[in-house]
């Protein structure tokens, strides 16, 4: 049983790692600071890096939203595996989403189906979960917006040549900032969910310090998802919201990396997706002549909105499997589940294929969906 | 966190990253703005001092950004 969690934890955060390379290395790529590969291995090695620089690693899951008591090795099963495959899905669709919301909508789906709604501290899902996920993309809009503005004011006139190459460097060293916070925050998560799951099994004691196999094996996970690059993620930040040239990149990422940094020291954490999506629509607001694809952006907030209650239901489903069948076969049946969506998502992703190749080719109608039974991607020119 | 607790620290953060956020990418823009001016040749040296303390600027951000991050804000 501890193995399946393990395992299902360090699957989360390798879909974690996919999940989000776009939100720091989107608007690199698609301005031509960074080759699409070298972006993405700077973002894994960030990633890896970060992972290691903050250890304050604490044994919890979903604290504060649900009744700490109520949390069992089982439930924390099925709410990786709500996460696990709403982070795919939304891949799949090529919409980025927030993976923190997918796990905790997966553990409070589990919760709910377990032990009922008293199980749940409503307030606290408000309070942490729903307001922050409204304030953060419209923060980040604000300021990447009045950065980007004040960034094209100040160097009206300067030939756009001359301009792009020194804005390119900022928006490389803003970017990686991104990326180092990311690895810091999204892996510590992970550890903690690891962490707790040895305590639950009687293998560790919460005096212990987290065991270095668990954060050696969180910090690989996590960089091994973001090399993959979740491309299909990239060129929707990098090329659908907004045409993005390389002043807007910087204020974009720069906007991203102080509302993050500053949210999670004034004690509010923010999530990275909603944030540099917020920071990217800035952007495209704060230049003059920049198009913002709203139907775009429109299809994200669905897609946000959906995180909480689609990854619950899934964690939900899950959690009863578990309970209904006897022993250890509930949690082999859901791995078992898990494992033959993720081939079939994975599958359905083959039909239309985004990688480093492509992921810069001119978006194509306006309306571009990432139907894999279409083939709307031009080659790149 | 509460509600009434989120919305206290939320201003706090609207300030604080507008001004780091818009901040930083305004000062960079001004160094990008002294060292591109001139049509031809280098930049005369006050440009380009005030364009090294510009990126300087933008240096010393990234580096409070990653002490943040060791430290552990949460």
């Amino acid at each position: 049983m501890l193995v399946l969690v393990v395992v299902t934890a360090l699957a989360f955060d390798y879909t974690n790692g996919f999940h989000d390379t776009g939100n720091a290395m989107a608007t690199s790529i698609a301005t031509g600071a960074l080759q699409p590969r070298r972006a993405v291995a700077l973002a894994a090695v960030l990633n890896l890096v970060g992972a290691f620089l903050s250890l304050h690693v604490a044994a919890a899951i979903a604290t504060g939203l649900v009744e700490a008591s109520m949390i069992t090795l089982p439930l924390v099963l099925a709410g990786l595996c709500g996460g696990i495959i709403w982070n795919l899905l939304t891949w799949l669709l090529g919409l980025p989403s927030s993976s923190s919301h997918a796990l905790l909508g997966g553990v409070i789906g589990a919760v709910l189906a377990a032990s009922g709604p008293a199980a749940v501290i409503w307030g606290g899902v408000l309070g942490k979960v729903v307001v922050p996920a409204l304030l953060a993309p419209v923060v980040a809009l604000l300021v990447g917006g009045v950065g980007t503005w004040l960034v094209y004011r100040i160097t009206r006139g300067v030939d756009p040549g001359a301009r792009d190459r020194g804005f390119r460097w900022g928006q490389v060293g803003s970017a990686s900032l991104v990326s180092l916070a990311h690895g810091t925050n999204d892996a510590q998560k992970t550890m903690g969910v690891i962490f707790l799951a040895l305590i639950a099994a009687g293998s560790a004691s919460a005096e212990d310090t987290v065991p270095w196999w668990v954060i050696v094996s969180c910090a690989v996970a996590i960089a091994l998802g973001t090399y993959m690059g979740g491309w299909r993620i990239i060129r929707t930040l990098g090329k659908g919201l907004v045409e993005i040239e390389s002043p807007q990149g910087m204020a974009a990422e720069t906007s991203s990396a102080a509302t993050i940094l500053l949210s999670s020291h004034f004690g509010m954490s923010l999530s990275t997706t909603h944030v540099a999506t917020g920071s990217i629509l800035g952007s495209g607001l704060g230049r003059r002549g920049a198009r913002v694809r709203w139907r775009v952006a429109g299809r994200m907030a669905v897609a946000w909105v959906l995180t909480l209650p689609a990854a619950g239901l899934v964690g939900a489903v899950c959690a009863l499997l578990v309970q209904v069948l006897p022993g250890l076969a509930g949690s082999l049946v859901v791995f078992g589940l898990l494992v033959v969506t993720t081939a079939f998502l994975y599958h359905r992703s083959r039909a239309q294929h985004v990688d480093h190749t492509n992921v810069n080719a001119d978006w194509c109608p306006d309306d571009e969906v990432l139907d894999p039974d279409h083939h709307l991607i031009h080659e790149r020119h | 966190m509460d509600v009434p607790g989120t919305l206290t620290a939320l201003w706090q953060i609207v300030v604080v990253s507008l001004l780091v956020g818009a901040g930083v990418p305004a000062v960079f823009a001004v160094g990008v703005r002294a060292l591109a001016e001139v049509p031809a040749g280098p930049a005369p040296f006050p440009r380009r001092l005030l364009a090294g303390c510009c990126f300087g600027v933008a240096s010393l951000a990234v580096v409070a950004g990653i002490v943040l991050i060791v430290l552990g804000g949460r």
